[in-house]
């Protein structure tokens, strides 16, 4: 086992976390969420962006009960706690986003209403530049 | 150029980590860096010890931990994802090791491009 040693003191990256799938039925959502949590230790710049059923992810009032799941809906609270730290703190240099892709709404019928945390609504064209101008995509 | 790969898949229901696989061994051969190989949701499996495919298949977890060991390539494992799964040290093949999410945000920062395979 080679265990590397990266040298990233001062690097400053954008990454965009791309949630593409339903809360539930896959794992996907949850573990993309707890790489987003760990993200922020490295005051890395992040766009978090829902598209697709991945938009279920942060829908407000997710009851799981009869599927014997647990509701981690509440962990997104954290994500907005931290951009809101990051964009109040002047000593934080770190931009976060979070972005739902707006055709994936309207073919849902849901609004920005719909969601536990505040939202941008961006559209898909829009969303590709922000892809774009990223350094590291991380999708699930 | 350097090159983090990240794994998302395990090593049968999907292809992506044969994709990977290849795709770091012909970096390699080109001459490209590959520090970090970073294992994560069911990618966990690609260090489960315990595979056993059949004699006339390729077996991954044996693949990855030869190309670790020939080319000093750093095979990290996620510990939460890992542990859901049942893969800890017991069940850990040759040539990887288990540690946390950090390595791989390091692997994003440090590389010059971070490749993601799975579906």
């Amino acid at each position: 086992m080679a265990e590397f040693e990266f040298e990233t003191e001062g690097v400053k990256k954008t990454f965009t976390f791309m949630n593409r799938k339903a809360p539930y039925g896959t794992i996907y959502a949850l573990e993309v969420l707890e790489t987003v949590l760990i993200s922020a230790a490295f005051e890395q710049h992040a766009n978090i962006i829902f598209v697709d059923d991945g938009v279920y992810q942060i829908k407000a009032g997710q009851d799981t009960t009869a599927i014997n799941m647990k509701n981690f809906s509440p962990t997104y609270g954290i994500i907005e706690m931290e951009k809101e730290d990051a964009d109040e703190d002047d000593d934080i240099d770190m931009v976060w986003r979070i972005i739902v892709e707006k055709e994936s709404l309207d073919a849902r019928g849901l609004t920005e209403d719909d969601f536990k945390v505040s939202v941008e609504v961006l559209s898909a064209a829009e969303i590709a530049d922000i892809v774009d101008a990223s350094d590291c995509v991380i999708s699930g | 150029m350097k090159f983090g790969i990240l794994v998302n898949e395990g090593p049968f229901t999907h292809q992506a980590s044969d994709t990977a696989y290849q795709f770091a061994k012909a970096a390699l051969e080109k001459g490209h860096d590959v520090p970090r190989v970073f294992f994560y949701y069911d990618g966990v499996n690609n260090a489960n010890k315990y595979s056993a495919p059949q004699a006339d298949d390729r077996n991954l977890v044996k693949l990855w931990g030869a190309l670790a060991a020939e080319k000093n390539v750093d095979l990290v494992v996620c510990v939460a994802a890992g542990m859901r799964r049942g893969i800890q040290n017991e069940s850990l093949a040759p040539g990887f090791r288990i540690s946390g999410l950090g390595q791989l945000v390091e692997a994003g920062m440090g590389c010059d491009r971070l490749m993601m395979f799975g579906d």
